[in-house]
Order: C-alpha cells, then structure tokens, then sequence
C-alpha cells in the first residue's frame, strides 16, 4: 500500500514537472478574441484555431522558434489582456492606428482589408456624407471604421455602435440600420452566406490615414526583441512569396500590405 | 488616470446620461402604472383578475431581465421589417430603435417586481381607515382614490425609493441592444481610446449621483406627508 502510494506520487512529481518544463521556456501566448472570425480564425469542433491568420501565425512562431499557443480573450478586453501579460502577442485583424499606438505598439503591417459599406439589395446609397444624409449607419465601435464614420459622418447621419459584428449583422437584417460600414474580406462572406442574401456591397470607404495602414500584430512597448523578430518573420514572409500561398487558401482578393 | 478623452467624447457622455434620463423617465412611469394594476389585481376577488396578475408577476420575475429585453429586440422586433406595411409606416422609426424595446422591457419589469410591493402596501393599510371611508358613504372608488392608495403609497415610499434606484441601474442593460446609453458611452470611449478604467468609473460615478439624487427625491416626498404620531 506504501509501495503503491510512494510510486503514485513520485510518478505524479515526474509527469508534472516533465510537463511543466518545455512550458516554462519561452511560451508565446498568442491573443485572438472568443468569438470566431471566419475565415481568420475559427473555432473548430475538436477546439483548436484555424484559420489565415492562425495559418500566418504559426508561420511567424516557426520563423523565430517560438511555442506558441493560442490565448482566448474578449475582444474589448483584449488590449488590457496584453499589457497587464495575460496574452504576449495580439494576432486577431487588428488595425494598426495612432490611437492604439499610444498604449501598444505593432509589427510592421501583416496584411491589408479595405472598407466596404454593404446594404440592402435595391436601395440606392451613395456612400458619401452627403449622400447618406438622415441614414442610419451601424459599425462596430471598437474598429478603425467607427473612428473613420465618427470623424466624417456624424454630423449629418446618425451612427450605431454595436458591440460586435454579429449583432450589427442582426439588426441589419431587421432593416434597424440603413447601411453598415465593416472590413472587405468578411463582407464578401457575409454577403454570400445565407443571413447576407439580401444585402449587396456599396462600395468601399476612401483611403483614410484614420482607416489605418493595414493590420498588425499587437506588443507591448518593452517587447523590443519580440517586435524585432515579428517584423523579420513577417518581411520573410512577404518576399518568399509564402504569404501568398497562404492567402489563396482563402481569399480572392489581393491582401498584401503596401 | 488620464481624462483628456474627455473633450473629444463628453458629448457621448451628455447625450448617453440623457437617454438614460429618458428611459428611467418613461419606464417607470409607465411601469408604475401597470404595477398598479398588478397590486389592486392581486388582490381581486375576481379568480381569472388575480390569476393573470399572480402569472405575469411569476412570469417577469422568474426570468432575466436581459433575456426579456432580447426577447422583444432580437425576437419580436426582427418580425417588423418581413412586413412592408409596418417598414413603411409611420411608426418605423420608433420600432427600429432600440429604446422603445427597452422602455417596454423596463415597464414590464417594474409591473413585475413594483405590483408586488403595491400589494403590499396595500394590505398594510389598517382595515379601520377604509371603514371609516365606507361608513362616511365614500363611493369605492373615491375610497381607492383618497384613503387606499395615498395611505399605501405612503407607506411604501421607502420601498419605492429602492425600486427605482434599481430600475435606474437595469437601464445600464439598454447598452447591449445598441442603446446609447451613459454606460453605451463609455464603452464606445473604451472600444476607441482604450482607457479601460477611466470611463467605466466615470460611469460609475454617475450612477453613484443619479442613485444619490433619487434617495433625496424620496425622502424629500416623504417628509412632505405629514404624519400624526398621535393614535
């Protein structure tokens, strides 16, 4: 019975901190938020992350030899997530703009998304402040694309900031919006599932410095080596022609960052 | 702690503490009113009256707020826009906004929880003053008017003080169906700026006041009734 209860715990003791070991060196706890963003990253049924930037990142962890793992955080909590050390690494299509940079810093750009305005099917929308005088436009209000409307559009239509794009989703296919304002490569989805059937695209936003340069990869300022090996693996990526490899799995449109 | 946000989204604010204002405003009102009813159905002689009444309170208190409020938004407001009668009248802008469900929601909810309390009250009135109005020849209703209700009402003052400081924070719940509320506010300013603690405590902050306020209200409304110590 001692015999028996000895080896249990040695057996426990060994397993542990065999286990515990290669986790301690250097694991990179990558961010991305809960709610799937398909197909950038999505959740599938066994419970491991797919996805283009899943795809991209684990690209990057191979380049400069990190363990990655992928880290589930609520997407407005997100940034607080990584400066207080939760996550390492934000790697969830987030834009690079002045006003993040005030409290984190990015890798150089890993992709780009226009701004596509999408409405429903027949209704004529000229997408400019004037056009959409009186309308109702509804957008996510923790992206670059609320900041954009805010800054150009409240004066002479009224602006819906949703929580997350789902619910945006929602109460424009209840008609509550009149047109909404999101990223181009969920849009062209969006409009080909079932929910966006009687929506179509009206165009895309102008090039805006409040649009952002593209998307990047969220650190804390003090990471400097990390950010370092980020951009290296991400130019590497660019050049090798890799990225777009790994683009075509999933898109038709062209999403390399000027 | 940094506040210079504060320039560029102070509107939000204003405009948010303002449609908070509104729905505490029309939601309680209205909710009054239908609680109400809920405590004289309560104690009706009438089976089927006191049946509904002891129903719809079991219904709005035995499920989530906010699942009532996505009920109506998600669920019975989504219905409207299939209709091109309802889209292309006069009332669709007030079924498309977000508000009126919540006010609805809200009024509900008081109906609920405040109904309860009125029955109460209105049980805790002495047997011997409704007498007294019944052997004055005071019609029932005039009796209901003059004698029952204000002697309830007076009794459930400090109640009511705490049923609408309650309503006051239910009507945060407003922000999760795209209501511009103060807390919709903030959560924009945290969404854009990334200041987490700043404006989540000036939220609270306001609350503290608005809840502040209320209490006095109350008890201001409370001294004004004189009350006779003497028996």
């Amino acid at each position: 019975m001692n015999k028996t209860l000895k080896a249990t715990l040695i057996s426990c003791l060994v397993s542990t901190t065999l286990l515990a070991a290669p986790a301690m060196a250097s694991k990179l706890k990558i961010g991305i938020a809960a709610e799937p963003y398909p197909p950038f990253s999505v959740k599938q049924s066994s419970g491991q992350w797919s996805g283009f930037e899943i795809d991209l990142v684990n690209y990057i962890c191979k380049e400069i030899k990190a363990q990655c793992e992928i880290n589930e955080v609520a997407w407005d909590g997100i940034i607080p997530a990584l400066t207080s050390n939760k996550i390492d690494v934000i790697f969830n299509s987030m834009s690079i703009t002045a006003e993040r940079e005030k409290t984190i810093a990015f890798s150089a750009p890993y992709y780009y998304t226009p701004s596509m305005y999408v409405g429903p099917k027949g209704s004529k929308l000229t997408t400019t402040p004037a056009g959409l005088k009186g309308k109702i436009i509804g957008v996510q209000g923790s992206t670059s694309n609320a900041d954009f409307l805010k800054k150009n559009y409240s004066s002479t239509a009224t602006i819906k900031y949703y929580n997350t794009q789902d619910e945006l989703n929602a109460d424009m296919a209840a008609g509550r919006v009149d047109v909404m304002l999101m990223d181009a490569v969920p849009a062209v989805d969006f409009l080909q599932s079932k929910d966006g059937a009687a929506l179509e695209a009206k165009g895309m936003a102008p090039k805006d410095p409040l649009l952002g340069e593209g998307i990047g990869a969220g650190l804390r300022k003090s990471d400097v080596a990390l950010k370092k090996q980020f951009d290296a693996a991400i130019k590497k990526m660019q050049v090798s022609g890799d990225f777009k490899k790994i683009q075509k799995k999933y898109f038709s449109i062209d999403l390399t960052p000027k | 702690m940094r506040f210079e946000w504060m320039s560029s989204y102070g509107q939000f604010f204003i405009d948010g503490l303002t449609i908070t204002l509104e729905l505490l405003l029309c939601s309680g009102v209205l909710g009054f009113l239908l609680a109400l009813a809920v405590g004289f159905g309560r104690l009706s002689r009438q089976p089927f009256i006191a049946w509904l009444s002891l129903s719809f309170t079991n219904l709005i208190r035995g499920t989530p707020l906010l699942v009532q409020i996505y009920v109506l938004y998600y669920g019975v407001g989504s219905l409207f826009v299939s209709f091109p009668a309802v889209r292309d009248s006069f009332l669709w802008p007030y079924l498309r906004d977000g508000f009126w469900y919540v006010v609805v929601a809200l009024a509900l909810s008081v109906g609920g929880y405040v109904g309860e309390v009125i029955k109460g009250g209105l049980r805790a009135v002495p047997k011997g003053e409704l007498e007294a109005a019944r052997a004055l020849g005071m019609p029932p209703f005039m009796t209901v008017r003059r004698i029952w209700l204000p002697r309830a009402i007076q009794i459930l003052l400090p109640s009511l003080a705490g049923e609408s400081v309650l309503l006051l924070k239910s009507t945060a719940l407003a922000s999760t169906v795209a209501v511009m509320d103060v807390l919709g506010a903030a959560n924009l300013v945290r969404a854009q700026t990334l200041r987490t603690y700043e404006p989540l405590l000036s939220v609270a902050l306001i609350y503290l006041v608005l809840a502040w306020l209320i209490e006095r209200v109350f008890r201001k409304l409370e001294r004004r009734i004189p009350v006779r110590s003497a028996i």
